[in-house]
């Protein structure tokens, strides 16, 4: 005899609704692929690409305490958001944000935040702006490490010389990102 | 005895939910629904106090068996309950909106009583107080919106 999926779904919301989780997530479908979204009662943790739910699990656990437990309606209003951001009706989000992280880290995070719909910046521009203008590659670290990809806009950072350079969800999702928001021009394909 | 981590709680739900089903369907039969709901948050409220030496499987059968205890002592001892507001039911979504601003263990009763269904027991465990305690919270939490609304 098997739990119903009606009773496992009725346990996921009262657990989210009696406030006992460090962290709620589900995974969302986008026109970019499957994602895993996090979030705590402060607000939105995590975005992973390409998820593996159960190593995703240990990792939320990890930060955010052993309290992670899948469940849809936390996730809600990123999911709409994210919706819209992907129909090109929304330029900016509108979500609290859960970043444990600290220092340089924290410093580049806060001032990738500010970069515009649309807009690209550099490395090299962000290293200057936290105060370490020669740590370019460090901050191509913390990008690459993004606990919140899309919503934190790393997809808006190019090298000096305008290229792409990388992605921790793959260029390919990069490009896309950047047409979507018209930061670059689709280019025919020969 | 076997030493194990003690895993997200994910983990730990997907792979003990069925067994903790079976048991309560054996025990308390038709109301294993309930009892199940109840096992769990119960468990989700201990479950950052466990030692990594723990049986994981025994501790929530444990629980359970428990759960079911209450229940049978429940039954045996009727109470007239007092339903604080019964004519209406809001959609969850509308009473959650509803509910914000209210202090946070009224409006965790109320949101769980009515936009759940849950009982006071199972609302008891997952606030850590008494099955009067919970209703109590959505008593005065169903009050204080009824004020706040006129």
């Amino acid at each position: 005899m098997t739990v119903s999926p009606t009773l496992d779904a009725r346990f996921r919301e009262a657990a989210a609704a009696a406030g006992l989780l460090n962290v709620a997530y589900d995974l969302a479908e986008t026109p970019i692929g499957t994602l895993l979204v996090a979030t705590t009662d402060r607000g939105l943790c995590r975005i992973s690409y390409d998820p593996e739910p159960e190593r995703e699990a240990e990792s939320l656990a990890h930060t955010f305490g052993l309290r992670v437990l899948r469940a849809a309606k936390p996730i809600d209003p990123v999911r709409r958001q994210l919706d819209e951001y992907f129909a090109g009706s929304r330029t900016t989000f509108e979500l609290p944000l859960d970043l444990r992280v600290t220092g340089f880290n924290r410093d580049v995070l806060k001032r990738l935040a500010r970069v515009p719909y649309g807009q690209l910046t550099t490395y090299g521009t962000l290293a200057a702006e936290a105060h370490r203008p020669k740590a370019a590659r460090a901050v191509g670290v913390v990008m690459n490490r993004n606990p919140i990809p899309i919503v934190l806009p790393c997809h808006r950072v190019v090298g000096a010389n305008g290229s792409l350079t990388g992605y921790g969800g793959g260029l390919e999702r990069k490009e896309i990102l950047l047409k979507l928001e018209g930061a670059i021009q689709p280019q025919l394909d020969v | 005895m076997v030493l194990v981590q003690v895993p997200p709680f994910e983990s730990f739900y997907e792979e003990h939910r069925d067994a903790v089903f079976r048991e309560l369907r054996r025990l308390v039969g038709k109301d294993a629904e309930d009892a199940y709901q109840e096992t769990f948050l119960r468990a989700l409220r201990a479950y950052d106090r466990l030692k990594h030496t723990e049986n994981l499987r025994a501790w929530v059968l444990t629980i359970a068996r428990r759960v079911a205890a209450d229940h049978y002592r429940r039954r045996e001892a009727p109470t007239v309950v007092v339903e604080p507001e019964t004519d209406s039911r809001p959609a969850y979504a509308e009473l959650g909106d509803l509910a914000d601003g209210l202090p946070r263990k009224e409006r965790a009763a109320v949101v769980l009583r009515y936009g759940y269904d849950m009982s006071y027991a199972a609302i008891g465990a997952a606030l850590g107080s008494s099955e009067d305690a919970a209703r109590q919270a959505a008593s005065s939490g169903v009050r204080r919106l009824r004020r706040r609304m006129q």
